[in-house]
Formats: structure tokens, sequence, C-alpha cells
């Protein structure tokens, strides 16, 4: 199943044939072929271990592939110096406990040698995430969820194109994940970035994604992509609908035969 | 359950008020135990003074007494600031370059698990008194600094490394945003160490020296008072060592939560 819609003609950005391979010899990934179209939420789904978090980093560049290449197209998200405007949100919301919420989110910031808007820019980055209250309060006064929404508001801070998340709601109960799967998608529709969103879960994914594309394991590559064709704004009538519960079976089933084309055959009990 | 808890059932308040009462009654019982044993058993105060003697020892001679505490004192501070200023610049060094850590650690740890009672003679040898007081107290003092501060420098949160690079941070930004802050609480705790020992190192040295005939410092003062049989003297000048490290640590305490209490576990009184 490909997807086969209205593209932008340049991918934001391309990987080729990339491969990773550990020292201790695991092959996490294995010509794997990725575009990201500019302004999409893309999602890849695998089971644990299958190389989507490896393949992030890469994205991201705090990872060399040792086989293959990464293409940037758009050389506005390349940047003028080199340094490319990607926002990260990690599996745990990765705040320095020293400093409050504001300096957490200042941080990009300040390591680029803060602009004079910088207050300005923490100040709507927090806005943006509903943290405005808790500016001056230090992350281990905030609840789990709130921690990840400062996280999500400093990599928002910068302004980067392309917003990259590694299964960023995994830690996090239930509802607080619906509530942060809504406003994700909140910022997404009104900032218009690309998302490239890492997740185990075929239900966050299919709610969240244009696309899914969904790995094997061991090594990672793409198995198949499928588009969800849903329109957004999506919300709760969305979770609950026979649409929703359909892609989800597909999706599911997809996992289920990229899961079966493993090397390693899964015993049977 | 209330059978279930392991220590007595208190109200936080009472519990505050008892952790300071109870120490002070045993001492007071202590002291009296003290006082009744040498005034009913006659000891005569060559072998064990009164307290109440110590103390009036303590009064009288307060001048000379206070004049050798600071000199100790001073020699504790001076200590105590080249460790931790040795400390956290040699953790640093070594945490910048690997070559200079396998180049040197071995001879950190030589210096830490040598006795410093052995080395203190020699170096009353090659150095001016006061300097050689000073050495045996840093060299005292700062290996847990050095200790602590480099596990504290190791135990930086993994994705925040990777943050600082995806942001392109410079080494000097990772070392002064990142891996300090994260070493703090490692730091204090070496420098809670180092503050004792700090003053360990400088009586050690003293006692050193004090045999060698020089010095005026408050265990000098000890080594002396023995000498002369001033027993009540030795015993207050004891008690002036106990007061002042029991000083340090407090000092070193309140600095330790007063730079923590925003944000360290550690530092963090949680209501049950």
């Amino acid at each position: 199943m490909t997807v086969d819609r209205d593209k932008p003609d340049t991918p934001i950005i391309a990987l080729r044939g990339v491969g990773k391979s550990f020292a201790n010899g695991v092959v996490a990934l294995d010509r794997l072929d990725l575009n990201v179209w500019p302004g999409e939420f893309v999602s890849l789904l695998g089971a644990s271990g299958c190389g989507k978090s490896t393949a992030l980093r890469i994205i991201a560049g705090l990872s060399e592939p040792t086989r293959g290449k990464v293409e940037w197209i758009d050389a506005q998200a390349a940047g003028a110096t080199g340094a490319r405007r990607i926002g990260f949100v990690f599996q745990e919301p990765t705040l320095m406990p020293w400093a409050t919420v504001a300096a957490n989110v200042r941080l990009p910031l300040k390591l680029a040698g803060l602009p004079p808007d910088a207050q300005a820019r923490v100040d709507s980055a927090l806005a943006r995430v509903g943290l405005s209250g808790f500016a001056q309060s230090y992350p281990r006064e905030l609840s789990g969820g709130m921690k990840m929404r400062a996280s999500i508001a400093r990599a928002l801070v910068t302004e980067p194109n392309l917003l990259l998340m590694d299964e960023p709601f995994a830690a996090l109960d239930e509802i607080t994940r619906f509530r942060l799967n809504n406003d994700l998608l909140g910022l997404w529709q009104s900032l218009g970035k690309t998302v490239v969103f890492v997740t185990h879960s075929v239900f966050e994914s299919v709610y969240l994604s244009q696309r899914i594309v969904v790995m094997t394991q061991r090594p990672g590559r793409v198995f198949t992509e499928l588009s969800i064709d849903a329109p957004h704004p999506r919300d709760e009538r969305f979770r609950t609908s026979a649409d929703y519960a359909g892609y989800c079976r597909r999706v599911s089933e997809a996992l289920a035969c990229a899961s079966a084309v493993t090397d390693e055959s899964p015993e049977r009990s | 359950m209330r059978e279930g808890r392991a220590k007595d059932e208190i109200s936080p308040v009472a519990d505050r008020v008892l952790r300071v009462l109870l120490p002070i009654a045993v001492l007071a019982l202590g002291v009296a135990l003290w006082e009744l044993a040498v005034r009913v058993g006659g000891i005569p105060p060559y072998v064990l003074p009164s307290p109440w003697l110590v103390f009036s020892t303590l009064v009288s001679d307060r001048a000379l007494l206070l004049a050798s505490l600071l000199v100790t004192l001073t020699t504790t501070l001076q200590g105590f600031l080249l460790a931790a200023l040795g400390g956290v610049g040699l953790a640093v060094l070594f945490n910048q370059s690997r070559l200079i850590e396998y180049s040197l650690y071995p001879y950190a740890v030589i210096l830490q698990v040598t006795p410093i009672v052995a080395i203190a003679p020699l170096l009353l040898v090659y150095l001016p008194q006061q300097a050689a007081v000073l050495a045996c107290a840093w060299i005292v003092a700062f290996f847990p600094v050095l200790a602590n501060t480099t596990l504290g420098l190791n135990s930086v949160d993994h994705n925040l490394v990777d943050l600082f690079r995806l942001y392109g941070a410079t080494r000097r930004q990772v070392l002064f945003e990142l891996k300090l802050p994260a070493a703090l609480p490692y730091i204090l705790a070496g420098l809670k160490i180092a503050g004792g020992l700090s003053l360990i190192g400088a009586v050690v040295a003293e006692i050193a020296a004090g045999s060698a005939g020089a010095g005026s410092g408050l265990a000098y003062r000890i080594v002396e008072s023995g000498y002369r049989l001033n027993i009540p003297r030795m015993f207050a000048a004891l008690l002036l060592l106990s007061l002042a490290g029991i000083l340090i640590f407090f000092a070193l305490s309140l600095l330790s939560h007063v730079m923590l209490r925003r944000w360290h576990e550690s530092a963090i009184v949680r209501e049950v």
C-alpha cells in the first residue's frame, strides 16, 4: 500500500538506504528508505527494538548512519549555519532539574547566544503548551504530563521546521496521553510544522498521523506505509468512530505481518 | 496500618523537638554522671578533671586557647578551600582530558591511601611549618571532593547530553551549563566530607609539627598540655576542637541545603 496524494514535490528530508550497526554486532537498521514531506505528520510504528528510535536519532544528527545517507533537501531546514532547525522530544521529559521551567525552555536559545527576543519566545512557547503560570516552577514540582509539556515547549522555542518525537507520551497515563495527543494535534495544525513521531502504539499512531510507516524488526526497515485519510482536526469523536477502529485494525494487521517477516522466528507457545 | 509502622509514631513538631532535646538530655546526663564520678570517687584532676574544672579552665585560659583555635581554624579553612578548588579543578581537568586522567588519577589515589600521619613528618622536613600543615590539610581533604565531583560529572543524564549536542553546545557550555550543575549535589557531598577531614589534617600536622618544637594551634596545645600534665587544659582544647568540627559540619550542611533546596531530592521534605 503506497501513499498517493497531493504532496509537495520535494521532501524536507530523505533517508536513502540508511543502515546502522552497532559495535556489539546488532544491526539496528538496514537499507531504510524514508521521505518526510513538508508539513506532514508521519509516525514510525514498530515493535520495541525495531530501530525506529535509531532512525530518529540519525535524522536528528545524534547518530551517524554506518551505510547510506541522510539528505536535507529543504535548505531552510538545513539552516544557514549548518545548524539544523530541529526540535527533539525524548521519551523522558529530559529537563534540567536545577533550572526553572522557563530556564529549561530558554536553553536552546541560550546555547545559540540568546537572541534579544528570547524572553518573548520563551513566554509564547510556554503559553502554547499551557504552562504560562508555571514559568518559575522547578521540574520536580510538575506532574508527568506538565513536564512533557515543558519539554515540548523547549522543542518549539527555536521555531524548528521539523519536530522529532521519540515515544514522548509512552510513560504517561492514558488520560494525560489523550489530552496531550489532542494538544499536539492542535499545535501541529496551528504551527504547520513537520512532525516525525515514533511510537509503538497502533492507536496513538492512527489517531495522530496522516501517514504511518510500519517498520520490521531486526534489522529495521520500512515494511509498508499506510495513509490515514481521516480529516483534521480530529477529536474524541474520531477516537470512538468506526473509521478509527477500521484504521486501527488495518494498521495492526500490517504490524503483525511486519513482525512475521523478522529474521528471528518468534516462538509459539 | 499502625502496627506496620517501623518507627514510633509521633507528630512532626514533636519529632523536631525530640531531635534537639534528646541529644541535649543525653549530654546533660553524661556530664552529670562524669561530675558525680569524679566527686564521689575523689579522682585527682591530673587523671580525670571534672566537667566543671574543664569549663573553668576554658574560661581562665580563653585568651591562649581562642588564639590557638583561630590558628587551627585558619589552617583548616585554607586547607578546605584549596581542597575544594583542587578537587573540583582536578575532576574537571580529568573529565576534559582522558590522557591527564590516566596519567594522574593513580597518584591521587596513592596520596589518599598513604596515612597522613606518616606523610606529615616528611612534609615538615621539606616545607616551612605553616605550608606543611596546610599541605597536610589539603592532602587529606581533596580526595573526597575529587572522587565525588568525578562521579557527579559522569552521572549526567545521557538524553540531556544529546540535547546539548543537538543545539550545538560548545564544550564550555556543556561543562558550565550541564555537567557542573548536574554534579553540584555530588560536589557538595564531597565538600561536607572534606570539611571534617581538613580539620583532621590540620590537627595531625600540628601534632607532628608540635613534637618538632613548633606551632601554636589547638592540637599543639593538647600535646603541650599533655607534657605538662595539664589535663584540664587538654580537655578544654579537645572540647574546642570538637566544637569547631561540629560548626564546620553544620555550616556545610547549611550551604548544601541552601543550594539544593529548590530542586534536589535530598533537600526536599516530603509530606506523607
